[in-house]
């Protein structure tokens, strides 16, 4: 039983449409919703104030619901594709198109709704500076959208990209993993750049006085967290616009694959524990503004090392792509790209959440009293040291993998 | 494609030391920096025994460590001697 390529095409489409919208709105409505049981906390709390709180609560859930939008938009173009000629690597175009909207936006819907419920409740408990925090969850809102827009944009390459003349093996593997790349590893800079700036709100909220400061911290830290979305859109870029007619097909696809699974997978620990840290500085300003300039320093050192991971399976990713492959169809000779990049990329999660938390604790502690922050700061290095290890093990291993076995 | 039962065995081995050790790595991590968390918190309170906290995370890590290193070893069995 065999059918035409039209036929697995329009599959793909609306499998993908299906997948796309999914996704996306699972993490949108649990970020809405979030902001919605804030703002009904915030409204008995403090009854009077409920016309503002739920004026902000709709601008929040509006902005977070614009990750769900993007995720419908891709979701209607994969329904009303035309499908007529297309040939077969189109279908991988759609299928990583879906993975790629419908991924991101799994981060950045929740990530939106953290400054939407903070803004709620800091209405509620401090009715006069109601407009910096509905400004401050603007800005904040907005810059976690960052990483739905990264998976959008690529969404739209892969759905309008050109595959004629490519042939189908291995570059399926490439199309596919650019879309599968840029959507694991958007989700965990969406949610780290979402506490920030919810903690950012609430810190104005408490400290008005703060809010300048607040909202510096925000921006930096948000901006960081990002870093590990761009890793994923570079390697998906990679992906897609490298030649890759050269490469064997055989084991080829799966170091294209590969090179998608670890840098997605190895993101997201980073992403969230970057927004650890950023956000308990943020804490930390709102309770003692001035330790604002003691503490950015080892915020942005925890930042940067729990960054490190990511970047072993940035590098990993970038080894699998540049490898010279040799033509082999043998078992071990696929299964060995997939294995390192699984390695690397689940062996990244843990450290990079774990030094988020080390880090996290370090800002607070720093905010609490700064005369010891350079010894504060120098323990936290150790501790994150020895978090780092596992991370260690898991790029040797895979390093073992791809030169060694 | 016919595949060989060695070649099968193989790479099976393979592919289970990449899982063993890529999700072995989540949470002693994940462990050992909540541990690293907390003496940091506790030797900010109490800036005077930052040696003894220092010391007892360290321990304490080192415990938790232990099964990130038999994730390893098993990813080195099965990559060298199986």
């Amino acid at each position: 039983m065999s059918y035409s390529s039209e036929i697995w095409v329009g599959a793909a489409a609306y499998l993908g449409a299906g997948l796309a919208v999914g996704f996306g709105a699972l993490s949108v409505a649990l970020g809405e919703g979030y902001a919605a049981g804030k703002a009904g906390q915030a409204i008995s709390k403090n009854p009077s104030m409920a016309a503002p709180v739920m004026k902000n609560m709709l601008i929040g859930q509006a902005v977070a619901e614009s990750a769900g939008i993007f995720a419908l938009v891709v979701a209607m173009l994969l329904a009303f594709a035309d499908t007529t000629g297309a040939d077969l690597l189109q279908a991988f175009a759609y299928l990583g198109a879906a993975l790629s909207m419908g991924l991101a936006a799994m981060g950045s819907g929740f990530g939106s709704g953290l400054p939407a419920a903070e803004c709620c409740e800091g209405i509620a408990d401090n009715p006069e500076v109601q407009g910096g925090l509905a400004t401050n969850m603007l800005i904040g809102s907005a810059m976690c959208q960052t990483p739905a827009i990264f998976g959008m944009v690529v969404s739209f390459i892969l759905i309008f990209f050109d595959t004629s003349g490519m042939d189908l093996w291995p570059s399926w593997a490439a199309i596919l993993g650019a879309g599968l790349g840029m959507g694991l590893s958007a989700i965990g800079s969406g949610l780290g750049s979402g506490m920030p700036a919810g903690a950012a709100t609430q810190g104005i909220a408490r400290q008005p006085m703060a809010a300048s400061g607040l909202r510096t911290n925000m921006l930096i830290g948000s901006a960081v967290s990002q870093t590990p979305a761009i890793f994923g859109m570079v390697v998906s870029f990679l992906l897609l616009y490298m030649d890759w007619s050269s490469l064997p097909a055989w084991p080829g696809w799966a170091f294209l694959l590969g090179a998608a699974v670890s840098v997605g997978l190895g993101a997201f620990g980073p992403g969230i524990g970057n927004g650890m840290i950023a956000a308990n500085a943020a804490a930390g300003i709102a309770r003692m503004p001035d330790t604002q300039r003691t503490m950015t320093p080892a915020m942005l050192i925890g930042m940067t090392v729990s960054q490190s991971t990511v970047i072993y399976a940035f590098l990993v990713s970038l080894i699998l792509l540049v490898t010279p492959v040799q033509a082999s169809d043998t078992i071990v000779s696929w299964m060995i790209p997939l294995a390192a990049s699984l390695c690397m990329g689940l062996g990244a999660i843990g450290p990079g959440i774990g030094e988020g938390f080390v880090g996290a604790c370090t800002v607070t502690r720093i905010s609490r009293g700064m005369e010891n922050a350079g010894m504060l700061t120098r323990i936290m290095l150790v501790g994150m040291a020895v978090t780092e290890s596992t991370a260690i093990y898991s790029l040797i291993v895979a390093l073992v993998l791809l030169y060694v076995v | 494609m016919a595949i060989e039962g060695a070649d099968l065995i193989r790479a099976t081995a393979l592919m289970g030391a990449g899982l063993a050790m890529g999700i072995g790595a989540i949470g002693p991590a994940v462990g050992e920096g909540f541990a690293a968390g907390k003496a940091i918190e506790a030797i900010g309170r109490n800036p005077k025994e930052a040696g003894l906290l220092t010391r007892t995370m360290l321990v304490g890590q080192a415990v938790t460590e232990s099964t990130g290193i038999y994730s390893l070893v098993v990813a080195l069995l099965l990559l060298f001697v199986v």
